[in-house]
């Protein structure tokens, strides 16, 4: 199932402004990847692009309720990919 | 530690304020032992009891991956407080429950305040509180902590479960997939070493395959650290196959599951009240949008910049003239009484100038921080560094940076304690030790001068050329920080964008008042010492003309002066401007006056007997860039907590502006200029 949800993978600094996706893994070096993880940023979060500062960094996300900005070189670290692909029914299974 | 309790939470919840509640006016600012983070602690009193509470810092996590964290975690860990605060923002429920669970899995004794439940009600969310707290294990309060409401509840609720025996771990279901590999990692742990941290090996297997490094350096040196590392090695391929990533990350996605379970069950929403704030989310279209958002930004910045020195310039002068008057009172008082001219002048000149000197940064410091704990707490600071990050960063800095490095403008006193808004000791130590090449407002006198004497009809060019010199070498020492001394730790931006809030009054003037009243007892009386110490240098020997070459200090200028000579002013009068300057940099153009005895109308006449324009132009650059003045020092080892930082920004200014005067005098001279 890895290689079907692959196929329309992408990075979150590159999603559009206004659109969601869904959060497929986190990479990174050791402080940022937990820290990323810990403020909720895990596989299954949906996340919507909400803001792009000028030269489209920093950028911010809504989820859980509440917005988070990181940098475009931490946002490259949350592999994402489109809400509702099909490929993979079950990422889906684990989102709420 | 039974007697102790701990206060913990996300920030923007209302920490500091039910903190505040809780402890009145019982606190006690302190710092944290060997880092730069500032430890609040204070007393709860309620009925016969009076116990004692210390605030950790805000976090929201205990994952470590900050310094806030990992003391946060320690204090845990090592102190064992009797319970532990958790306070929780109820309109961000969710979010706020991640560090409860954290807290309960780690077996802690806890009560939780709910507070802004009535922003959570306008937002159309409601809680049942009496299902969390079955869910939980523990007492859940509403609070509201900015009307007090539910304070005393809680207080009473806090003593109530101090003396109860523990209670149950709280049970994360970490599911079918993980949990055999716990179990494995928990086999192989050893159980005393971990039992002297008071970690069970349940909750020690959690924290290991969640790569806990706390956890992790306890077993580093033990015999099942290999066995223990193939494990976690195993699970990772495993679940990379079966989920599409590793082990920590399962954890932690299955403690967002269970917690998302977990709001699911207590938190009904009114479907009929838009959940996102609305008025927030129209407030940052504009003040984050692309092209307005930095221009509004630089323009607040702006005005924190001008409103700080517009309105604490005459309360700084009425200081000022305060310390003056008495002076002149005590000074004619002993003439009076007879007594000795000299110990006279140590009185007027030394102790009362010396208070005096240390007073009139109060009104400065004040005003700052009354505006930034505006900006702070009304969300605004965050928007601040989302829009200048991208350009701060690229000079090595960080958004938030920008605010102290403006301010440093004016003073670089209040500039080095506002560096406290950066979380990241990086970010912080490498904004605060470039922060001294900002040309504040006491080098603007000397420039202004030498450049009249010197550079007539290019005054105002040369004048700019020093602030521009001051920022580029800002610049550069930031990248050359960055990536030597403090290479390898990181700068991070994940920040939260919480919703704006109207900041109290109450809490604004409260931060202003504790930032003036610290700097005034830790570092006043320092500044006041080199004062004193100053004063001693240019009155003795015994006898000698004030300031003369005669005088201890006159000595010293003509000993430090040989080392001038490559910058093409090494006579003894520069370096006893020099080292008057390390009392307040205005004070290098008065010297010039004292030391000829011209006053300060003949000094641009006499200038032009020591310099030439290509050595004085290397001068400015030495006043310019060399040692901050005391205070700055005095405020950068009040901040950093050691004496190790002072002494290198010392170094590192004075060895950076002899450098670059050095260079200027002699590719000027090689020029024929």
């Amino acid at each position: 199932m890895g290689n079907s949800c692959s196929i329309a993978n992408s990075l979150l600094s590159e999603v559009e402004k206004g659109k969601q996706v869904q959060v497929v893994k986190v990479t990174g070096q050791d402080g940022l990847k937990r820290r990323v993880l810990d403020m909720g940023i895990v596989p299954g979060t949906l996340l919507t692009v909400q803001r792009k500062a000028p030269l489209n960094d920093p950028v911010s996300v809504w989820f859980r309720g509440y917005e988070l900005s990181l940098r475009k070189s931490e946002a490259e670290s949350v592999v994402v990919k489109p809400v509702g692909s099909s490929a993979c029914s079950s990422c889906k299974a684990r989102c709420f | 530690m039974a007697g102790v309790i701990a206060l913990t939470g996300n920030p923007n919840t209302g920490k500091t304020t039910l903190f505040n509640a809780l402890t009145g006016s019982t606190q006690k600012i302190g710092n944290w032992p060997g880092v730069t983070v500032e430890r609040k602690e204070g007393r709860l009193k309620y009925d016969m009891e009076d116990i004692q509470v210390v605030d950790l810092p805000g976090i929201y996590s205990l994952g470590v991956s900050s310094v806030d964290e990992q003391i946060a975690a320690e204090f845990l860990l090592n102190e064992k407080p009797g319970l532990t605060v958790v306070v929780a923002d109820a309109s961000n429920i969710e979010r706020s429950l991640y560090l409860v669970v954290q807290l309960l899995e780690m077996g802690q004794n806890a009560v939780v305040a709910l507070n802004m439940n009535d922003l959570a009600t306008s937002k159309g969310i409601t809680i049942d509180i009496q299902s969390l707290e079955n869910l939980l294990g523990v007492p859940v309060i509403s609070t509201v902590a900015k009307s007090k409401k539910g304070i005393e509840d809680l207080k009473a609720r806090v003593i109530e479960t101090l003396g109860t025996s523990k209670r149950k771990d709280l049970l994360v279901p970490y599911g079918d997939r993980v949990q055999p590999f716990l179990k494995k990692i928990e086999g192989s742990l050893p159980e005393d070493e971990l039992a002297n941290y008071g970690l069970t090996p349940s909750l020690a297997a959690i924290k290991i395959a969640e790569r806990d490094p706390i956890v992790w350096n306890i077993i580093k040196d033990s015999d099942v650290y290999n066995r223990i590392s193939k494990i976690v090695e195993e699970a990772d391929l495993h679940l990379e196959k079966e989920l599409g990533y590793d082990l920590q990350t399962a954890i932690i996605e299955r403690r967002w599951g269970y917690i998302a379970g977990l709001t699911a069950e207590v938190v009904n929403r009114d479907l009929n009240i838009k959940q996102r704030l609305t008025i927030s989310d129209r407030i940052d279209t504009v003040v984050t949008h692309r092209l307005l958002g930095l221009p509004l930004f630089l323009a607040v910045t702006w005005l924190i910049f001008k409103l700080t020195y517009l309105l604490g310039d005459p309360a700084s002068d009425w200081l000022d003239s305060l310390a003056g008057k008495l002076g002149d009172f005590a000074g004619a008082a002993m003439a009076s009484a007879g007594l000795p001219s000299i110990f006279s002048s140590f009185v007027v000149n030394g102790v009362i100038g010396g208070v005096g000197s240390v007073l009139v940064f109060f009104p400065y410091i004040f005003l700052l921080f009354a505006f930034i704990a505006v900006l702070e707490d009304s969300g605004y600071m965050s928007r601040g560094a989302f829009v200048m990050d991208r350009i701060m960063h690229f000079l090595g800095l960080h958004g938030k940076s920008f605010i102290p490095m403006l301010v440093g403008f004016g003073c670089n006193v209040p500039a080095i304690m506002g560096t406290r808004i950066l979380e990241r000791p990086r970010d912080r130590m490498i904004t605060m030790m470039v922060l001294p090449f900002m040309s504040c407002s006491a080098r603007l006198p000397v420039f202004v001068l030498f450049s009249a004497a010197f550079f007539p009809g290019h005054a105002s060019t040369v004048l700019f050329s020093m602030y521009a010199i001051g920022i580029a070498t800002a610049v550069v020492s930031a990248k050359v920080l960055g990536s030597t001394i403090f290479k390898g730790e990181s700068s991070q931006l994940v920040m939260e964008l919480p919703p704006y809030h109207f900041p109290t009054l109450r809490g604004v003037l409260k931060e202003a008042w504790n930032r003036g009243s610290l700097f005034l007892k830790k570092a006043g009386t320092f500044i006041f010492l080199a004062v004193i110490l100053v004063w001693i240098l240019g009155n003795l020997p015994m006898g000698v003309e004030y300031a003369s070459r005669e005088s201890l200090i006159g000595r010293i200028g003509s000993i430090i002066a040989p080392l001038f000579a490559p910058a093409g002013f090494g006579f003894w009068e520069a370096g006893v401007a020099l080292f008057f300057g390390f009392i307040a940099k205005e004070i290098v153009v008065g010297s010039f006056g004292t030391i000829f005895g011209v006053g300060e109308a003949g000094i641009e006449t006499v200038l032009p007997t020591l310099f030439t324009p290509l050595s004085a132009y290397a001068f400015m650059i030495m006043t310019l860039l060399y040692v901050p003045c005391v205070a700055v020092i005095a405020a950068v080892k009040r901040e950093t907590n050691s004496w190790k930082w002072p002494l290198f920004m010392v170094l590192y200014t004075t060895a950076t502006a002899w450098l670059l005067s050095v260079a200027v005098y002699q590719i000027g001279s090689l020029m024929g200029l």
